[in-house]
């Protein structure tokens, strides 16, 4: 069994080559997905009644089904509305869909414990609206919401694994290629936990350092 | 490929002359909630493992016990990095090479319970730190011993404090379970993709299939919610 991973490590292009599209699909997910559940923490923390309603429904609805189903709503939804996208792009859609449910509900738990002083500091400063989210309440929010956004970070680079389903080369993709070509079974999946493991390893690191730094500016 | 893996291709869109609601049949309906049926009994066949194992494996931790403190520790930062889908490919296939030869369903039941103990076992780690010494200090004062002492005093209030979080991760585990398709089980998710397949209109089956967890996840909450009533009467 041991000798299996000489043979996976003959295969570690393939391995690799489904590690970078699994890191690329993971950073730009998590990047997009917190954009967007920026503007809709704002749209839930909002005093329109409507939109509150609107952002909340589709927020709940993202946390409560499964992402392998929405990987597949969008994969097999979209081009009934007019847009083809390949494998890759509409599971990339899918995770910045299904994540920035998660980041919005994030930002806006940690905004609603938010002190009132510098809000009203800033609202005192002559700031309001766009600006007094973006500069005054934002940064703070999201410092604050560094560990938790670490956290979904983390289940994103596991939900990606999903995309192997609708044929996405990520890493458990390459993993099972290998497996089925050398029948390496074992070598071949521990291989991909091993590198699942150190992306996550890089994810706290980093969130430890962020929090170091933040513990400083407080 | 595993034998449950769908490939991309196996799907062709074709709208069937604009009709919103196309011809879902009841046998359709059927195998939707036979689906729902195997995702909520394979997660509380994880559920039923991982929740007690996870305690079992906290009190190790807790207890500080040397050798096995260094085992579950590796053992929780693994899985907590390990997606289920990878997981339930290296039981399905990993088991059989070393010999031990295993169906779908046990695969899929092993894959849950291995990843919900890892998670489990941190709340009650958690909950077991943050009880109070100085109730354990008393109960061991009244000479209660160290398992009388575990059963009666802190696993109650433990449970109490830890329910909210289990049940959270019950829901994590419910909306992850369509990982076990990869292993040739059919789930909510899956009779879903398959009813689509069949009647060329992915959308309504997904759209019943998200009801359904929806209704599952309900159902779990609303079950926390009466077990926090009942344990607070007491």
């Amino acid at each position: 069994m041991i000798r299996d991973f000489s043979i996976v490590l003959e295969n570690m292009d393939r391995l690799l080559v489904g590690l970078m599209n699994t890191v690329l699909l993971s950073t730009t997910g998590i990047f997009l997905s917190l954009l967007i559940g920026v503007a809709f923490a704002a749209a839930l923390m909002s005093e329109n009644r409507v939109v509150v309603r609107l952002t909340r429904a589709l927020v709940d609805t993202m946390r409560c089904i499964p992402f392998l189903l929405l990987a597949y709503l969008v994969y097999y939804a979209l081009p009934s509305l007019g847009l083809n996208f390949d494998n890759w792009t509409s599971g990339l859609v899918a995770i910045v869909i299904y994540n920035a449910g998660y980041m919005a509900e994030i930002l806006r738990g940690v905004w609603a414990q938010l002190p009132r002083e510098s809000i009203d500091a800033g609202s005192a400063f002559g700031f309001y609206g766009r600006n007094l989210y973006l500069r005054i309440i934002l940064p703070q929010v999201v410092l604050a919401a560094i560990p938790m956004i670490g956290n979904q970070s983390i289940q994103v680079i596991k939900d990606t694994a999903f995309l192997m389903i609708i044929a996405v080369p990520e890493l458990t993709h390459a993993a099972s290629s290998i497996q089925s070509k050398y029948y390496v079974p074992f070598a071949a999946f521990i291989s991909a936990v091993a590198l699942y493991w150190a992306m996550c390893s890089v994810i706290e690191a980093g969130v430890r350092r962020v929090e170091r730094i933040a513990q400083v500016r407080r | 490929m595993g034998a449950g893996v769908l490939k991309g291709g196996e799907w062709a869109i074709r709208r069937t002359g604009g009709s919103v609601f196309p011809a879902m049949t009841s046998a359709d309906l059927i195998s939707l909630l036979q689906g729902a049926a195997v995702t909520v009994a394979l997660s509380l066949a994880g559920i039923v493992i991982g929740v007690p194992l996870g305690l079992s494996l906290a009190i190790l931790l807790w207890r500080r016990v040397p050798l096995a403190q260094l085992i579950v520790k590796t053992y929780v930062s693994l899985i907590r990095a390990t997606p289920l889908v990878t997981l339930g490919l290296l039981i399905y296939f990993a088991l059989p090479a070393i010999g031990l030869q295993i169906g779908p369903v046990t695969a899929a039941i092993l894959t849950l319970a291995i990843n919900t103990t890892a998670f489990n076992c941190e709340i009650w780690r958690a909950g077991l730190t943050d009880f109070p010494k100085d109730q354990i200090e008393s109960a061991q004062a009244f000479g209660m011993s160290w398992p009388h002492t575990f059963r009666r005093i802190m696993l109650p209030q433990v449970a109490r404090t830890c329910l909210p979080a289990l049940v959270n991760e019950m829901t994590l585990l419910l909306k992850g379970s369509p990982a076990i398709a990869v292993v040739g089980i059919v789930d909510v998710t899956r009779a879903a993709v398959r009813i689509g397949a069949n009647t060329y209109e992915p959308l309504p089956p997904f759209l019943l299939a998200t009801a359904l967890y929806a209704a599952i996840v309900f159902v779990f909450v609303r079950a926390q919610r009466w077990l926090e009533g009942s344990s607070k009467a007491r």
